[in-house]
């Protein structure tokens, strides 16, 4: 792409990268208005612009960021695994949804509300919800370590048998999550009461989802303690040393299976806390296995994997795009556009990969 | 040597008494297996052909098949439809077939294009993506299809096909002579020049790109025309079943036609319709089946076969027939390589 003639291309393109970027921006803060009675045009949004209702625009702003504290959880596990072993689990979907159904049976459990048709919040304490978690990670650690030895040990660096391997367990699980775990149907984990509830907040001046808030603080501290395991301890030393040259590594004399053994176990458990607040957050159910597996790939595809700092700013990027799509596109008729939002998705992810195709933080090779 | 020969004398002959059971089919097997069995396999294997080309001669696992295949059906739907869902355009059925092959060739196009920097596991990864969103895409956009999709699409077929209901022989025998040009179009295409700079990406881009070849060209180009392929596969499914829906195209969809190129093997083009075939007849026929212990329906029984081959033949059943041939051959040593890896496909 160094060639004279690619040039001035590559300055269009860029300029007309940029330019974009700067028109959503500029439509979103400025040029959006609200609905009026009758009729509407390219400008007509459901809340208009930043402008006009500010406080809309930090709501969709929030969920954009709980969403994204979610996939962080959910993806950082995902990159973990990959950015050591170049292993992509095709199974991390799968993981987060046992992981969501054996919460709601823990917690079914616990609170004796077996078969019933939901537990109101204030039935359920802190205890209540973090036991079932911590019994959903600790499982599916269990199982992906399980995997990881009995199906992935043996065959590394064969990329893609790996990821038809982890397909295939991907099939299994979806089909037996039917047979075994409340038929497949929607369930959810119910938060503890004290976070069951909406509070106002100080400055933005409306109410907002405490459960929203806790998923945010959980996602930040997932981050933070993923950071301070892999920059700070000397066991992320060695992860760190294993992304960068694993065959040195083992020369070295540490024990690198021990190592990938860990990372397989840190990352299941992400995706199975990752399914655990999703329940709580909305419901697990039957086929969310693929659509979290898609979730996890757009965050590594964009921020680049294996990159802890690449996983915080592709969540980032995908949960904003993903929240203000939704709300933010002109509703002009019953058929425009907002039906469209899926289609943002899709240019963010080739956007990226035109101008990087290795991710935002991710290294070329 | 000479094993080799006779292994391609016997390979003709297979494929011989194949091409003539597939001609005489509609007098030898009944209606069920004419209409349902063999021509589902037929177009099914076109769709997995595209996906073993890329994969054997370009090195690119896709998984947007499915999704591509889907473009072209949901396309046709749009254009020929009279009534129900979707633009209901009510266009002439040949305008909107070539219309529906443009359309999906030109996606195609385009994704190949964004993905073409990327290779191996990366390409694998980003094409399920497209896979993905495509789905959503049809689910989410009322105006053409929505969640309950479009159908009566075979009723506005061209006369020579007719509606698949009333007489499956004359789809049969479309879709048997598709599947035949689609075969030997991508076999010509290996030997053409492209082809053969394609392979040598696939080995070797570094090298290709320092000989002066294009490397994120050849690929894109690849790609447009696996798409092309899909396309008619695309088209022969909405004919064949009349309708198609955003589930069509979904996840399973997507897995299902990988489970079919792994089981036939990706490193043959004629594993396609093997494999399609072997995946048929088990869906067909192990579906009342239910596991002792684990429970759970057909798709486990799937599951457990997919992980079967790809944990100890990663080439699926045409590998299977390689490696049996170069143990004769060796007198007991198999292939060194997968093909998956090395992507040779042998003389049929």
């Amino acid at each position: 792409m160094t060639g004279t003639l690619h040039r001035p291309l590559q300055l269009a393109a860029r300029g007309l990268l940029v330019g974009g970027i700067a028109f959503v921006l500029l439509y979103v803060l400025v040029i959006a208005d609200p609905s009026p009675d009758i009729g509407g045009n390219w400008r007509t949004t459901t809340f208009g612009s930043a402008f006009d209702d500010w406080q809309s625009f930090a709501r969709t702003l929030l969920n954009g960021l709980t969403f994204a504290g979610l996939l962080f959880i959910v993806a950082s596990g995902f990159s973990l695994i990959f950015g050591l072993m170049r292993v992509v689990n095709m199974a991390h979907g799968s993981f987060f949804l046992v992981g969501g159904y054996l919460a709601y049976e823990v917690q079914q459990e616990m609170t004796g509300a077996e078969g019933g048709f939901g537990i109101l919040g204030e039935e359920v304490n802190t205890w209540e919800w973090v036991l079932p978690a911590l019994v959903a990670a600790g499982v599916i650690a269990v199982v992906g370590l399980g995997v990881q030895q009995v199906f992935l040990r043996w065959n590394q660096g064969q990329e893609l048998r790996q990821a038809l391997i982890t397909i295939a367990i991907s099939v299994i699980v979806a089909d037996q999550v039917i047979a075994h775990f409340n038929g497949g149907i929607a369930s959810s984990v119910t938060w503890p009461g004290w976070s069951n509830r909406l509070i106002s907040l100080p400055l933005l001046g409306f109410d907002y989802s405490l459960a929203r808030l806790v998923v945010l603080t959980l996602g930040v501290s997932v981050g933070v303690a993923l950071w301070t395991w892999l920059y700070r301890t000397r066991t992320g030393m060695v992860i760190r040393a294993g992304v960068d040259d694993r065959q040195m590594t083992s020369a070295l004399g540490i024990n690198i299976q021990l190592t990938f053994a860990i990372a397989f176990l840190v990352g299941s458990a992400l995706a199975a806390v990752g399914g655990v607040v999703g329940a709580s957050q909305g419901s697990v159910a039957a086929g969310q296995d693929g659509q979290w597996l898609l979730n996890s790939l757009v965050v590594v595809i964009i921020g680049g994997l294996g990159s802890l700092l690449g996983a915080v700013a592709g969540s980032l990027l995908y949960g904003l795009v993903f929240s203000f799509s939704a709300v933010y596109l002109p509703t002009t008729g019953d058929n425009c556009c907002t039906q469209y939002s899926i289609v943002f998705t899709f240019i963010l992810l080739a956007l990226v990969l035109a101008f990087r195709p290795q991710g935002l933080f991710g290294r070329a090779g | 040597m000479r094993v080799d020969s006779a292994k391609r004398l016997t390979e003709r002959a297979l494929a011989a008494i194949a091409i003539a059971l597939a001609v005489s089919g509609p007098f030898i097997f009944n209606e069920y297996w004419v209409g349902f069995i063999l021509t589902q396999t037929f177009l099914l294997g076109i769709a997995a052909a595209s996906l073993i080309f890329l994969s054997a001669y370009g090195g690119m696992v896709s998984l947007a098949q499915v999704a591509l295949y889907g473009i072209a059906g949901f396309a046709l739907g749009n254009m020929v439809t009279t009534e129900g869902k979707g633009l209901i355009l009510g266009w002439n059925p040949w305008l909107s077939i070539v219309l529906a092959i443009l359309i999906t060739t030109l996606v195609g196009f385009v994704f190949g294009a964004i993905s073409s920097r990327s290779a191996g596991i990366y390409f694998l990864m980003i094409t399920l993506t497209y896979s993905v969103i495509a789905n959503y895409f049809f689910g989410q956009v009322t105006v053409v299809s929505g969640f309950s999709g479009i159908s009566g699409i075979d009723l506005r077929a061209p006369s020579f096909v007719g509606a698949e209901a009333e007489d499956p022989t004359r789809l049969y025998y479309v879709a048997l002579v598709v599947a035949v040009l689609v075969y030997a179009l991508l076999r010509f295409v290996r030997r053409t020049p492209f082809g053969l700079a394609l392979q040598g990406v696939r080995d070797e881009p570094v090298r290709m790109a320092s000989l002066g070849f294009s490397v994120p060209l050849h690929r894109t180009l690849a790609f447009t025309l696996a798409a092309f392929v899909a396309s008619l596969a695309g088209i022969l499914y909405v004919w064949w079943n009349g309708q198609i829906d955003p589930a069509t195209i979904g996840l399973q969809g997507t897995i299902d036609l990988l489970i079919i190129a792994v089981l036939g093997g990706l490193g043959r083009l004629e594993g396609a319709w093997i494999g399609a075939f072997f995946f048929i007849v088990i869906n067909n026929y192990v579906r009342d089946v239910e596991l002792p212990l684990v429970g759970g329906s057909f798709n486990t029984i799937i599951g457990l076969v997919f992980l079967a081959i790809v944990v100890l033949s990663p080439d699926g059943l045409s590998g299977l027939w390689d490696r049996a041939w170069g143990l004769i051959r060796r007198g007991g040593a198999g292939p060194d390589r997968p093909a998956v890896a090395t992507g040779t496909a042998g003389p049929a």
